[in-house]
């Protein structure tokens, strides 16, 4: 027997006396005999936890650890040590979806808390429980969007400075599911106000797609951007990154209908891509278009404060092919994860998180600026990353930069066909020492062009 | 359990502080001198705690939470099996935490290696080709394979096919996927035995069906013993065939999709191999084809060359992304972990040993609960309801009652085929005293029923809360912290 499987031989010959069966195979008598399989899998042999352990350790050894200066949609930020051990308790962890609010308030009142801090981060009015990943959280903004339109309006405009791997999942939604989608170029390094001008007059359009700060790390003017947008009578879902928002102008300030995002820079790890979490958001009178699940407040048969999912009217258990969306779970765990960052680094946290990192990376571009090896690509206001132009390699700078255990920012091209060859973006956060920028500065003054 | 009634915001002191940053050491400047026009001007309302604060609040509300690790979940269509912790070890080690998803693969070979490992796993274990593991629940898996559905008919020029035939018993994820990728559904109707009719089948399946998507065992635990003819018929009619792989725990052992004759699948890493649900996800929903559709899976895509290096592609038939990067990482490092502990010799028992517990229960009750359909079932069965229909208690009020007692609820009013229905699901990692408790507090509940039924139409009373008031939840929602 195994360690997952506490049956005895004689449970099992007690029970299948009960079942009125002989053996365990005679279970699957209604399965036709050519399709039983009879074989063992190919896989490995079972592993004991030491074995387990050498295994991934080897693994493990496999990636090279590097002091990281790539951002693109994903940054290292710092975790504060009670949030894993938080949300590693079990009763977390290993609870189902709380359909049974009597026994999952614990999960219920986080999530309430989450909704209430994406609410306050955005400043928009509602917020639901969590969604897979950014990119997925646009994609369904973008259906949203198409399902509000008055009038079947199918197209939706999306800037050309929206991160590209977001793009190609929205691009993916929208083929199958026959939205149109037309790109607002953009102009030095910037959202035309002009092009989408152009887009807009030409009607149709359901809604528009901005990121804030955007692809290269600009953080946008957009004033003047909603209100054109909502004369054409169309939404505007902006995508953000949720910890600049402590500092930069609210999507709320600037007109958005309706938010998404990832909440990884909200201290969530980077394990190579995930868990994250996706969140949106937005104003009120959107709220029944909204995918995803949404906690509320309400008493129980006794008066006392309650949390329950609520408005489920909108989702698939219910509506089945008429609902908003098929998503029907959440990013449950990593939701906590993120409003116990929230709640540790609070309003003076955040902000302090901001100014460090967009400290690290202004000192950075000047530091890389004054290597003479560097040009500037644009003029543009920035928080904690920024796109140059190398002069030399870029792949080589790179390579020789990985060598040195660095990971000298993300080439743009691998990322946004239209970049030039030696475009590099860089992310700098609270984690990187002046130590550590001044000594990858030192090696790019002594790598070959 | 005990009621604890705070939220963050209340234990929130202006001034208090929980966290701690490194000293500003870049002098000359400051995010001060971003432009106004630029700056955030409404005030932000995050809570101020200190450390101590935040962990009392956040273990107190986890006291609220019924957990697998606090109690047996007899969940059906979940499969709320035991989360191994060598699974949380291996997931929390530091050096794949630190993994930037964009790291070149050159350096990111162990993630990659893992990643790969497992996709060929869930191969070996379902009968198919290849797999991608980007999708990041079940629902998203479903999607995606509909999506690949769909590029295959789109390949071949064959754009007619824009309707996906769904059995009525089906979760109501199958029809809200489909819509979502774009497709039409057609529903076909169940036997009285609960299984897909042929007999409404055959009518349905002309050039306009890109597919069908089915669980086998399906949602009433039954095996659909006519899949053989079933794939027969939609393969001769030019469709594919998709398997929900919610219900696939039965199976591990002993039957695989891809010898049903299934072309498509997904499985929920959450439910067969596994990983923790953590109230709602991060999940996993892993989406596996058939030889000849393997360049149709979505970007990014690992492969591993002749030389054992693993690399990131990106096919020219790839139906596109649903991903930002690689999906779930760290829930496919717990479900690797899981197929290694366990191993062929092991992995073998899951099926068998989910299929006796189910049947023991199943047989165990069927004197004191209404079961509709007679015989061998898989890792879940139905009943509708009580057997005594006169007492007035519903399957709700069952299900809160078990709350009392220290258990989950089964999955109640599922399927929609029956209007009391009542969804079992005990998983191979139960024993058998736990099974037999279990057992005995139904028949107890069977009999409070009949002797004070009121007392069950007002359960739970031994829980943090009683019933909620739902309707008043959906009329005045109160939905963030401002709108008390």
């Amino acid at each position: 027997m195994y360690k997952y499987f506490p049956h005895t031989a004689a449970n099992i010959q007690e029970m299948l006396a009960v079942v009125g069966s002989d053996t365990l195979d005679q279970l699957y008598c209604d399965v036709p005999e050519h399709i039983i399989y009879n074989k063992e899998y190919n896989l490995n042999e079972q592993m004991s936890e030491q074995e387990i352990r050498n295994y991934f350790n080897a693994l493990a050894e496999k990636n090279q650890k590097l002091c990281c200066f790539a951002g693109a949609g994903a940054y290292d930020h710092y975790t504060p040590s009670v949030i894993s051990y938080l949300t590693n308790r079990s009763e977390f962890q290993t609870a189902y979806t709380p359909y049974q609010p009597e026994i999952s308030q614990g999960t219920l009142r986080y999530i309430f808390e989450f909704q209430s801090m994406i609410c306050n981060l955005t400043g928009m009015d509602v917020a639901n429980a969590s969604m897979y990943d950014g990119a997925t959280a646009t994609a369904e903004a973008v259906m949203m969007m198409v399902a509000s339109a008055k009038g079947g309006a199918k197209k939706v405009l999306v800037s050309a400075t929206l991160n590209p791997l977001a793009r190609r999942v929205v691009d993916t939604y929208a083929k199958f599911h026959g939205i149109e989608l037309q790109t607002i170029k953009e102009q030095d390094g910037a959202t035309s106000l002009q092009d989408m001008e152009c887009l807009l007059a030409q009607g149709g359009v359901a809604g528009v797609i901005l990121q804030q700060p955007n692809i290269y790390g600009i953080i946008e003017d957009y004033s003047g951007f909603a209100d054109r947008i909502h004369n054409a009578k169309a939404l505007l879902a902006m995508n953000v990154n949720p910890s600049a928002l402590a500092v930069i102008k609210t999507p709320a300030e600037l007109g958005a209908d309706i938010v998404c995002g990832d909440g990884q820079s909200l201290g969530i790890p980077l394990t190579f891509g995930g868990p994250y979490v996706g969140f949106m958001a937005c104003r009120k009178d959107l709220v029944r278009k909204m995918p995803g699940r949404i906690v509320g407040a309400t008493t129980d048969t006794e008066g006392r404060r309650a949390f329950v999912l609520t408005l489920q009217a909108r989702e698939q258990h219910i509506r089945r092919n008429k609902a908003t969306s098929n998503i029907c779970s959440n990013q449950s765990l990593m939701a906590l994860w993120v409003t116990i960052y929230l709640s540790i680094m609070g309003k003076e946290g955040l902000k302090e998180v901001n100014d460090l990192s967009y400290c690290g990376a202004h000192y950075l571009f000047d530091s890389l600026m004054a290597t003479g090896k560097f040009s500037k690509l644009f003029d543009k206001p920035f928080l904690n990353e920024f796109a140059v132009d190398y002069k030399g390699d870029a792949a080589k700078l790179q390579k020789f930069m990985i060598d040195n255990g660095i990971l000298a920012g993300v080439r743009l091209k691998d990322i946004k066909a239209d970049a030039g060859d030696s475009t590099l973006l860089f992310a700098v956060t609270e984690q990187r020492t002046k130590e550590e920028i001044d000594n990858f500065v030192g090696l790019i003054n002594k790598a070959a062009l | 359990m005990k009621y604890y009634d705070k939220l963050i915001f209340e234990l929130s002191v202006p001034g208090r502080v929980g966290y701690s940053l490194p000293k500003n050491r870049f002098d000359k400047y400051s995010i001060d001198n971003l432009d106004k026009n630029l700056k955030r001007e409404s005030e932000l309302e995050l809570p101020s705690v200190g450390e101590l604060d935040a962990v009392r609040h956040y273990t107190n509300l986890s006291q609220m939470n019924f957990g697998v690790d606090t109690g047996f979940y007899p969940l059906g269509s979940c499969t709320m099996k035991y989360n191994p912790k060598i699974n949380e070890e291996i997931c929390s080690m530091p050096q794949f935490a630190a993994l930037h998803p964009l790291q070149p693969a050159e350096c990111a070979q162990g993630a990659l290696e893992i990643y790969y490992n497992l996709a060929k796993s869930l191969a070996a274990i379902s009968g198919l080709s290849e797999f991608t593991l980007n999708p990041f629940a079940g629902a998203h898996g479903e999607l995606t394979g509909l999506m690949i559905m769909r590029q295959y008919h789109i390949l071949r020029g064959d754009t007619k096919r824009t309707k996906v035939i769904v059995p009525d018993s089906a979760h109501g994820t199958n029809p809200a996927s489909a819509a979502v990728a774009g497709l039409e559904i057609v529903e076909v109707k169940s036997t009285p035995g609960g299984t897909v009719s042929i007999e409404d089948l055959k009518p349905l399946l002309d050039d306009s069906i890109a597919g069908i998507m089915m669980t086998n065992p399906n949602t009433l635990g039954i095996f659909e013993s006519e899949i053989p003819q079933i794939a027969q018929l939609v393969h001769a009619a030019g469709g594919l065939l998709y398997y929900d792989g919610a219900n696939l725990n039965p199976m591990l052992g002993k039957c695989r999709p891809g010898d049903m004759g299934f072309d498509i699948m997904h499985i929920n890493l959450h439910k067969s191999f596994s990983t923790p649900h953590g109230g709602g996800g991060p999940g996993c929903g892993p989406v596996g084809v058939r030889a000849g559709l393997e360049e149709l899976l979505p970007a990014p895509h690992v492969r591993k060359d002749n030389n054992g290096k693993f690399h990131i592609e990106s096919t020219d038939d790839s139906f596109g992304s649903i991903s930002q990067y690689f999906g779930n990482f760290g829930v496919m490092l717990r479900a690797y972990t899981y197929i290694l502990s366990l191993g062929k010799e092991n992995i073998k028992y899951v099926g068998p040993l989910s299929v006796l517990n189910a049947n023991y229960v199943k047989e165990s009750l069927k004197d004191c609960y209404e079961l509709p359909i007679e015989g061998v079932c898989k890792h879940e069965f139905v009943f509708d309801g009580l057997k005594d229909k006169s007492t007035g208690v519903t399957t709700l009020d069952v299900a809160k009652r078990l709350l009392d007692y220290g258990y989950h609820a089964p999955t109640i009013y599922f399927p929609l085929l029956f209007h009391q229905a009542i969804m079992i699901e005990p998983t191979e990692t139960e024993s058998k005293e736990t099974l037999d408790a279990f057992i005995n507090v139904m028949r107890l509940v069977a009999k409070e029923a009949s002797e004070n039924p009121e007392m069950v139409k007002s359960a739970p009373h031994n829980t943090p809360i009683t019933r909620v008031d739902d309707l008043k939840a959906a009329k005045q929602p109160i939905l963030k912290y401002r709108d008390f």
